[in-house]
């Protein structure tokens, strides 16, 4: 029985759902601290740790030079698997 | 006295009683670090796990960007709130 029901009218019963559903797809992932991932998503767990690969990492740093505020990217890849543990 | 009732939205209950009456409808989420996202509501979970579609990032009162589908994992969430 469980919950058999309407999983055909709406794939989304919670919100997890969401995540399953976005397995082997490129995901973005915003984290604390201004960072930003961009990868194919192999697993996930209920605490939301995460298994990425072909990963890209965006970081904005914000440069102070001359008490002018400008917002600099940095990108890094990370070969391979890398794993990223818990998203916020 | 002591009945919960109707507190000026619908039929008042309690909290997942009302997260249960406005999914599907848009919602305006706002998270701890002061990012607003707005989209249409498809699911909550008891950790405040919340799926959106159509979902518009708001930084600073500013259109940041959209997404189809967003997840945003309950720690972050401050509240939700119902459009209309």
């Amino acid at each position: 029985m469980a919950d058999a029901e309407d999983v055909t009218a709406n794939p989304v019963n919670e919100p997890l759902d969401l995540v399953r559903l976005s397995l082997n797809e490129i995901v973005f992932v915003k984290l604390r601290g201004d960072r930003e991932l961009q990868g194919r998503l192999h697993a996930y767990d209920s605490h939301c740790n995460l298994v990425l690969g072909e990963v890209e990492e965006t970081i904005y740093v914000i440069d102070e030079d001359d008490e002018e505020e400008t917002v600099r990217v940095r990108k890094q890849n990370y070969d391979g698997v890398s794993k990223a543990r818990r998203i916020s | 006295m002591s009945a919960p009732q109707a507190n000026g939205a619908g039929e008042a209950r309690d909290p997942s009683g009302f997260l249960g009456e406005i999914i599907n409808s848009p919602v305006t989420v706002k998270l701890n670090s002061g990012v607003v996202y707005k989209g249409e509501l498809q699911s909550v979970d008891g950790y405040m796990n919340i799926a959106l579609d159509q979902t518009r990032e708001i930084v600073d009162g500013k259109p940041r960007r959209n997404y189809g589908d967003a997840f945003i994992r309950g720690n972050n969430v401050m509240y939700i709130s119902a459009d209309h």
